[in-house]
Formats: structure tokens, sequence, C-alpha cells
């Protein structure tokens, strides 16, 4: 596959159970900035089609991760594999090809502020493909119904949005090529419950409909029980622990322990 | 798919979105094949737009041929199936997965409506007129806002909340950090002058006028005005910029919603450290400006140092030097109104901090030229 130029994100977007094929997988990762190292020696692998929620207390690096996947930061050490390909490795025609199968949710929409939401999702379009104006716009607009955004907020800027308008347009753009994976980075932190409820299942059934793998930082634990398949936690530099909800309530780790079982997350179990 | 059918044609072949054809008695049969995604689907869209028209009454489609598909692909498929079944037309399945038809079915609200109307700006015969109009009152409507920051400076500054360290602050950013480029800029002009005056005084052998030209020139005029027009640039941008900043990020409310007066704790002692700033660069910009006038003469001319300074002195008096200096508070004053005015009125998007410190740098130095020429009407009427 390295030898094609595209990706072939179908073949990433079927979940196959049995299978389990890994579409993002960091090995010995290690980042420092200046003397302060923040990730040693981590490994971490995503499986295609699944929801993977990534936890972790604050500044512990979870951004920083992310970051270092979608290759915006410098990292010292290890290796990267996007769809089993070292993204070190690849010339710019292949690495344009892996970013065409990937959408990216930052924390705080990053929407463009002088284009409108209609035009926000179509960057990538204009960028990577030739579409026909007409057809652009209704694959837009396809996006923005799908994101559960109403259809006026077209033409709608970045500004004139509420928060969890700005979260589903900046979803809509990150699912603007129909990738195989996305990355949410806090998708529901500023929003209340009942929006990051539709949001969670809004995941969830995007995740199931179009067999897309899911990469998601959050906090939520609402989140977490209700649309990840498997929860990663993130400490002392490295992956604690990496399973399912389940796993996770019968861990030993003190800090995931004191995670699932506080006083919010056993109201959420109950 | 073997096609017998003479009538077998292909639309698209290899790896994009495509169509292979067959007719017969009782309808068309379509077999999809290729890749029908976002990144192929542009070589069959316009194909698959006519087929309402073109279609006859009954039609099935294949779906057995095709090798990938996503929601563009799933979107064009249901659009078309919209349309052929608003036409009366019937339309089957056949071969179809699972997954295939989870997909159509989640696209099924987009493809069955249509592009909402964009909101539009409306031009008509009129809108000319209403262009000039909204021009009007947004322009009395900013002079009233400029007044309106000028008052509640002021009023904001009494009392409590005078930080005499934020007015030295910005004394130091606005003053300190010009004095290089403002020294320099006026040394250039100064000398220029000189070299012009001399060359063109030199034909009535009078070149030693030239050491009133220039004097009276740069203390009465350049003086002030070159500085004023560079801190205009200079500070003037980057005083709408951090306010326009500190508004995007709602930084601006947030003093508000703690009890400070905005306009006070920003404006205020930016305001109070430009009208100290500017006369004191312009006492120096006077000295630049003379001194390069000085070299210059010296080397065209002949014109000594010493005969530069006792020429000077027996001509200048200290009203040349202050009508040069009095304008300069004034000009600092509508320097800082204008840069806070606009820095407030910087919306939510990056676009508009882009044109408000545009904005305000053309407004800041057209006034300061403005009042550069009433004052020296003023003075002119007074004897000044």
């Amino acid at each position: 596959m390295a030898m094609t130029e595209t990706v072939d994100k179908t073949e990433w977007q079927v979940g196959d159970a049995e299978e389990r094929r890994v579409i993002l997988s960091a090995e010995d990762i290690t980042v420092r900035f200046g003397t302060q190292t923040v990730l040693d020696g981590l490994d971490l692998d995503v499986y295609a089609g699944e929801v993977l929620g990534f936890i972790g207390p604050s500044g512990s690096g979870k951004s920083v991760l992310l970051r270092t996947v979608l290759g915006l930061n410098r990292k010292q050490g290890g290796t990267i594999s996007l769809f089993g390909q070292n993204i070190e490795e690849l010339d710019e025609d292949e690495r344009t090809a892996i970013d065409m199968a990937m959408g990216v949710l930052f924390q705080h929409g990053a929407l463009f502020s002088s284009l409108n939401v209609l035009e926000n999702i179509q960057v990538p379009m204009r960028e990577y493909l030739d579409l026909p104006k007409k057809l652009m716009n209704e694959l837009a607009m396809l996006k923005i119904e799908m994101v559960g955004l109403p259809p006026e907020a077209a033409w709608k800027f970045p500004d004139e949005l509420s928060g969890g308008m700005v979260k589903r347009a900046a979803l809509a753009r990150a699912l603007s090529l129909d990738p195989a994976i996305v990355f949410l980075d806090e998708p529901t932190s500023g929003l209340d419950p009942i929006g990051a409820a539709d949001f969670d299942e809004l995941v969830r059934q995007l995740s199931d409909t179009l067999g897309l793998t899911v990469y998601m930082v959050t906090h939520d634990l609402d989140s977490l029980f209700s649309v990840c398949d498997r929860i990663a936690v993130l400490g002392d530099k490295k992956v604690r622990v990496a399973g399912t909800i389940e796993d996770m309530l019968v861990c030993e780790d003190p800090w995931v322990q004191s995670y699932f079982n506080g006083k919010r997350a056993r109201q959420i179990k109950r | 798919m073997a096609s017998e059918d003479d009538n077998a044609e292909s639309i698209a072949k290899g790896e994009a979105a495509g169509v292979q054809e067959h007719r017969s008695e009782d309808g068309r049969e379509l077999s999809l094949t290729g890749n029908w995604t976002t990144r192929s689907i542009a070589a069959i869209d316009g194909w698959m737009r006519e087929l309402a028209s073109t279609a006859p009454e009954r039609i099935v489609l294949d779906f057995a041929s095709i090798a990938n598909i996503d929601t563009a692909g799933a979107f064009v498929i249901r659009r078309t199936v919209e349309e052929l079944r608003q036409a009366g037309k019937s339309v089957e399945f056949r071969n179809i997965s699972h997954s295939e038809e989870v997909l159509l079915d989640a696209v099924a609200d987009a493809a069955s409506q249509s592009m909402p109307e964009k909101p539009s700006s409306g031009f008509g015969l009129l809108t000319p007129f209403a262009v000039i109009g909204r021009s009007v009152f947004a322009m009395a409507e900013q002079m009233k806002y400029a007044f309106g920051i000028l008052g509640s400076a002021i009023a904001g500054s009494s009392g409590h909340g005078i930080s005499l360290t934020a007015i030295v602050a910005q004394i130091h950013r606005i003053g300190v950090g010009a004095i290089p480029v403002v020294l320099l800029m006026n040394a250039i002009i100064g000398a220029i002058v000189a070299q012009q005056g001399a060359f063109q005084l030199r034909y009535f052998g009078a070149e030693i006028f030239v050491v009133d030209l220039v004097s009276v020139l740069v203390l009465r005029e350049t003086g002030a005005l070159i500085t004023a027009i560079m801190i205009a640039g200079r500070s003037g941008s980057a005083i709408t910029a951090e306010i326009g900043s500190m508004k995007m990020r709602e930084e601006v409310d947030a003093l508000k919603v703690i009890g400070l007066n905005p306009i006070g704790v920003l404006v205020f002692p930016r305001l109070v450290a430009l009208m100290i700033a500017l006369p004191l660069l312009t006492v120096a910009a006077n000295a630049a400006g003379l001194a390069g006038a000085m070299v210059i003469a010296n080397y065209y001319s002949d014109i000594s140092y010493t005969a530069f300074i006792t020429r000077m002195g027996g001509w200048i008096d200290v009203t040349t030097v202050f009508a040069g200096l009095v304008k300069t508070p004034f000009m600092a004053l509508a320097i800082g109104v204008i840069a806070s005015m606009e820095g407030m009125r910087v919306g939510g998007s990056a676009e508009s901090l882009g044109a408000r410190v545009t904005a305000s740098v053309v407004k800041a130095i057209f006034v300061v030229i403005v009042l550069d020429g009433l004052f020296a009407i003023f003075f002119a009427s007074i004897g000044f």
C-alpha cells in the first residue's frame, strides 16, 4: 500500500471485530520540551473502527501526544504509524494521502473566522479535490445535516455560533473528506449535559454508520461510559492501562480507581 | 458484470466511480462500479444528475461491483433516487449490502432537502444612496463614540485605580522605544530640506538663508508632524491590536464584570503616556532635524556649525519652538482616542482585527495632518 498514492480509506472504515487491525500505532514515543520530559517510551495502538477514549490527569500530556501524532510537535524518539505506514518515511504525496484520510476537531473548534460554516467545511475539499461547485455545496450541506446543525447555519460566521454549534461545525469540517479516523480534543467540554449527550450520540452514530475510527481526548465520564469501546489512561509519561470500561472498573491503579469510582462516576454507573 | 447486451455502455473506467448500463424491455439496469467516494465522485456526478430526465419508468441499481463507497457516493445515489421517485419512476436496489443500506439511510435527510437561501445583501437602485447614508451616519456615530471614549477615559481615571506603573510602562513602550527611529527619520528629513533649500537659494547667492528656512520648517512643522505620523503608525496600531485582541477574548468584558471601567483601565494610561511621550519625542526630533540640516549645510554650502548656530540663534525665538510643541499633545490625544476607539470596535473575527488596525492607522495619520493644518491657520491668524 505504501506504493499507491491514495490511502484506501474505505478499507479502514469497516471495523472487523475479529481482525482488529491497528490503524494508528505509537511505539516508544518520547517527547521532551527543554529539560522537561512529557512522554517517555509511550506505546499505544488504536484499532480500526473503534472509539477510543483517552483520559489522564490535567497536564499529563494528552494534548502533547495528540499533537505529536498529528505531526504538530517534534518528538525525540519513537515511531508513529498511521494506516500501517511510518509517517516519517513518507514522501509528500503519501503524507497528503494520509492527511486526507484523517480529520481533527480542535478543542476550541479552530474554525476559520473569516469564512462562514459552509466555506469552512469546503476548505479541505477545495484544497484536495476538483469538485463541481454544486456538488461541493451539496456535500457540505450533507455534513451540516449529519452533525445536526440547522441548514441556515451554513451562512453563519464562527463568531455568530454558540459553543455547541462551533463544535458541530468543526466536526463537520473534520468529516469533510470522509476520513477513516477522526481525532477529537475534548469534544464535549463546555457543552451543557444535554448537548454533550447529543454529541456523544452523534459520535457513536457516525462511528457505527461510517465505520469511523475515533480517537477522543476527554474528561467527560458520560462520554467514556456511553460511547467509548476502549479507554486508554495516560499517566507517568506513558499509557498506564488500556481496556474496556469493565477493565477500568476493576483496575488496581489508584488514579484509575479514584477516577472511575469517585463520587461523580458512581452516579453515572447506577 | 458480463455484458452480452450490445447496448452496454461504459461511462467511466478504472478507479473512478462509474456506471455500466444494460437496456432491456422492462427498463434499465445500471451496474454501479468503481470507487463511489468523495475523491472520485466528481466523474459521475453530472451524469447522475441527468438520469432523472432520461431514465425509463423502471430502473434497477446494482451495487455488486462497487469497490468502495462513502457518504459522498451514498449521497449522490440517494439524491438521484429521490429525483427519480419525484419524477414518478420506480427504483430498485439489487445486491445491496447492509453497510451500504445504512449509509444510504444516513444521508436520506440531506438528499431530500434543498439548499437554504443565502441571506442576500440585496442590490437595488437605492443601494448606492443607502451606502452613502449609512457611512455618513456611521461617521457621526464614530465621532460620538470617540468623544465618549475621551469622556470616560477622563471620568474613569478619577478616584481609584490610576496606575502610575501602567503609565510609566506605556511611556517606555511608546516613547523610549520610538527614539531611534524618530531621530533617524527627522535627521534625514532635516538634511533633505537643507540640501534642497541650499540648492535653490544658491541662485540668489543667499545660501545662508537655508538656516532660517530649515530651522523654521523643522521647529514649526516637520519635527512635530513626522514624529506624530511615526507614532500614529507605530503605537496607534499597537494600541488598536492590543485592545482589539482583548476585546476578542472577552478580557474587556471581564474587566467590566469585575467592576473596572475598561476605558479607564486600558485607555487612560495610554492616552496620558502618549500626551507625555509625543512632546518629549518632538523635542528630540527637533534636535535631530537641526543636526541633520547642520551637517548638510556644512557639506554643500560650507556654512560652519558655529555660523549655523549663531544665525539660528538670531532668528529663532521661543515662540517658534512652542508653535511646534503646543500642537503635539492634541495630536497625541487624537492618535490615542482613534486607536482605542478602533480597538473597541473589533468584532469576533481575525479579519475584523486587521480591518480595525488599518482603519486606526489611516484615520490617525489623516487627523494628525488635518490638525497640523488647522493649527497653521490658527497661528497665522493670531500672528503667533
